[in-house]
């Protein structure tokens, strides 16, 4: 297929129709409401069902009844309502259902603002619903990478039956840019017949029953651990990441995802003018977080900078990462104000002129 | 090679219309491509805009803070944008709207009465198309043979509109290439 | 030869449930698996489990079902309707559950015409949870969060669902039935009957409260919380079709009034 210019919201919505889910269930939030208004139009053409639920909590628990039939089913929402969802992404998850959930991140907390923001960077890898588990999320940094992902997110889903999480922000949703859709895409994990799902016992199969609820504790302890294998799994077997600049020398080490890394990246092309080396790593997948590319990465420069649109939530990723081996910088916009290539570029300079204060926990 | 713009009006100017026009061309003719929209508040009432970027390579930051060209359609967008403008870039005004002297002297301006042409090429509505033009013709960010060619495409229903878009189009190149000379 | 002449359904596992003694969830789980049978539904059917007394109801019923969280059943069998029409759905629900936290979710299902069957046990308490008071609690009745009887002026009057529902334009089918006496209980199959082949039909959402006795949270012997339920319940919770897809919107009432219950005063 040619190339074709689209929003960002348009081409989520379209990658999930080429990855054959046929159902929609969402409520409309800013920024964004031209995902379930493309797909209220798009998955009648291809006999889908678009439903535009009552609340997010509403439409979270939509989602997880169809996903437990095993047809392919998405939705999409922004900060608070993916609060909303909270509750249904933990029985999702608690339930091992595949589903792909779209959080086009905007500023918070509370009601807080329509405009870009990476604030729920620790809702989104550390829990945001109640228990253990864990989202497979995946950071797209260009609309043709969220298509991508999206299509990928479908097979990841169905594969580990659990919910995948692709994490955007207000620019990714509202940006137009050229987008390709291949032609006979092979799924990127192997699909196994959905022999769990609810649909039905025939004759004397025992009945199929999706629950998260298990009240003996040493039956719910043993569901634990074996959620834990499989995020262990999901840890070493799907970590996604670019480096950018990492091939030559540099002195200052970048960490950055999603359309913030693409203001680095100009950022790094400015620096180098200057004859400042700077070099980044983009995590793609935030859970599971590249710490063994970060770590690697640092080895080569005298300090760490990390960007973010929020006040500092990756950043203890990195930390972690790094476990004290290089001093950690922060640069962070809230409040949906965007950080700038020439912004980033001071922070660096400053950094390895000794004037900025690392970030330490006291 | 990279060229970005901001272009900036008030809602109903088609500022947002001529950046994706722009960006579509760009992308027909093998460019990398974004265009980013302020949205929010913003887009409602006051000034809308857009930033567009065409770029030999892959597009780093969508976001640009002082862009190398501000095509200002009102006296708001003027004031907004006039300072961000990159040393040695392009301010294109709308004249027709903006009386206003602007006060930087390190870039070079373009002023273009785009609404007084549109009116008399008996196509009010194409002052858009006029500034689109003469931002062409000024920069050559796209040929444009490629933008006409798009007009044709974009308003394939309507033949009258294509032929009065492409007389605006081409009255703004001609005026953005003698301005800059 | 002996003959069987009363059986399981086979919609239904051959299980003891954890009901205490006098709840009459028990009776209400059997018209559904014997409603089941008779349609020749089970190997098609996805039943909701909400949570509440009847949480653990994939345990009783031989169909392949789904656990909902609190109020949510609604929303789930929504989901497995539309992703799958050929599927009959039912969710199974408890007064706190759909008339309390899951208000939203049983208004707009019924107000879209979800094609999906509703069971609302009202026994007019939360009983899982340990008797703290519902929306359907009755005007004075004791419970633990209203220990001196429910005050209307502060907690307002218990909310008649039935009625409620069958406000909505959108065609459904929405009746009130009691178990609480074995002619009544078969007046409540004859609903749970008609709610299903609506859906069998594809014509509409389908909805059927059934009062129901809560012994252990009444602080009564079982025989006693039935008369309570003919006694207070009754006259203002009445029995009858309050609405069905044709349109005639209040049917007489089936029964013709009260019918005598084993009183044990």
């Amino acid at each position: 297929m040619a190339k074709k210019l689209m929003k960002g919201s348009e081409a989520i919505g379209e990658a999930a129709v080429r990855a054959n889910c046929k159902l929609f269930f969402g409520y409309p939030i800013t920024p964004q409401n031209e995902i379930p208004e493309y797909m209220s139009h798009r998955l009648p053409q291809v006999g889908g069902t678009f439903v535009q639920a009552e609340s997010e909590v509403a439409a979270s628990n939509m989602i997880y009844g169809a996903a437990g039939t095993g047809e392919r089913v998405f939705t999409s929402s922004s900060s608070p309502g993916i609060s909303l969802m909270a509750e249904g992404i933990s029985y999702l998850a608690g339930s091992e259902l595949p589903v792909v959930l779209v959080n086009i991140m905007r500023a918070g907390p509370g009601l807080g603002g329509i405009l870009p923001s990476q604030a729920d960077y620790f809702q989104a890898t550390k829990g945001g619903g109640h228990g253990d588990y864990r989202l497979l999320v995946l950071a797209p940094w260009s609309v043709q990478e969220a298509a991508d992902l999206v299509q990928d997110a479908f097979d990841l889903a169905d594969f580990y039956r659990n919910p995948v999480m692709i994490l955007g922000d207000g620019l990714i949703g509202q940006m137009m840019e050229p987008v390709e859709f291949k032609e006979n895409r092979v799924p990127c994990k192997p699909l196994k017949p959905k022999d769990w799902a609810a649909t039905g016992c025939k004759g004397d199969r025992p009945t199929n029953i999706i629950n998260s609820l298990f009240l003996d504790p040493q039956v719910l302890e043993y569901h634990n651990q074996k959620l834990k294998a499989k995020y262990d799994t999901m840890s070493r077997d799907e970590v996604r990441f670019t480096e950018y600049g990492t091939g030559d020398d540099y002195d200052l080490l970048i960490v950055a995802y999603g359309t913030v890394a693409r203001v680095c990246s100009t950022a790094i092309e400015d620096l180098r003018e200057d004859g400042i080396k700077a070099a980044m790593v983009r995590p793609i997948s935030l859970f599971p977080f590249p710490y063994e590319a970060v770590r690697r990465a640092a080895k080569k420069a005298k300090a760490v900078l990390v960007v973010e649109l929020s006040c500092g939530q990756m950043i203890e990723d990195v930390q972690l990462a790094l476990e004290g081996s290089r001093p950690v910088h922060f640069y962070g916009r809230q409040g949906g104000m965007l950080a700038s290539p020439e912004e980033v570029a001071q922070k660096a300079k400053e950094v390895l002129a000794g004037t900025s204060q690392e970030v330490r926990h006291a | 090679m990279q060229n970005d713009v901001i272009m900036a009006g008030f809602g109903g100017q088609g500022v947002l219309l001529i950046g994706k026009m722009l960006a579509y061309a760009g992308m027909h003719q093998g460019k990398e491509v974004s265009w980013l929209p302020s949205y929010g508040p913003e887009m409602r009432g006051g000034t809308a805009n857009c930033t567009v970027v065409i770029s030999d390579r892959t597009v780093g930051s969508p976001v640009i803070q002082c862009p190398r060209a501000v095509v200002a359609m009102n006296l708001p967008s003027l004031e907004k944008f006039e300072s961000s403008i990159k040393p040695g870039g392009l301010l294109l005004i709308n004249s027709s709207l903006i009386a206003k002297e602007p006060g930087r002297t390190d870039v070079k301006v373009l002023k273009v009465p785009a609404n007084d042409i549109a009116n008399d090429l008996h196509n009010p509505k194409g002052a858009n198309m006029v500034a689109l033009g003469a931002y062409l013709g000024a920069t050559h960010a796209v040929a444009l043979e490629e933008m006409e060619a798009l007009v044709r495409e974009t308003f394939a229903s309507k033949p009258k509109v294509v032929e009065a878009n492409i007389a605006a189009l081409r009255r703004g190149y001609e005026l953005g290439e003698e301005g800059m000379k | 030869m002996p003959e069987t002449v009363f059986s399981r359904p086979e919609a239904l596992q051959q299980v003891t449930t954890h009901y205490c003694p006098g709840c009459t969830h028990g009776v209400i789980h059997r018209l559904v698996g014997e409603v089941v049978d008779e349609l020749g539904l089970r190997e098609r059917t996805v039943g909701i489990a909400p949570v509440g007394c009847s949480v653990l109801a994939y345990n009783y019923f031989a169909t392949d079902f789904h656990e909902a969280s609190h109020g949510r059943a609604p929303a789930v069998a929504t989901g497995v309707k539309r992703a799958r029409p050929d599927l009959i759905v039912f969710a199974y629900q408890g007064d706190g559950d759909l008339a309390s936290i899951g208000m939203a979710e049983i208004m707009h299902c019924a107000n879209r015409g979800e094609k999906v069957t509703v069971v609302f046990v009202n026994n007019a308490i939360y009983g899982m949870t340990g008797g703290q008071m519902a929306p359907t609690t009755m005007p004075g009745q004791i419970a633990t969060t209203c220990p001196l009887g429910r005050d209307v002026s502060l907690a307002g009057w218990p909310i008649r669902m039935a009625e409620l529902i069958s406000t909505l334009r959108t065609p459904a089918f929405v009746a009130r039935a009691s178990v609480h006496a074995p002619l009544y209980t078969v007046n409540a199959k004859a609903m749970l009957k008609r709610a299903f082949q609506y859906q069998v039909e594809g014509t509409c959402f389908s909805i059927v409260e059934i009062l129901s006795t809560c012994p252990t949270n009444w602080g009564l012997p079982p025989a006693e919380a039935t008369a309570w339920l003919e006694d207070n319940m009754l006259p203002y919770y009445p029995l009858g079709v309050f609405k069905t897809p044709g349109g005639e919107d209040r049917a007489p009432l089936p029964l013709g009034g009260r019918i005598g219950a084993s009183h044990a005063k």
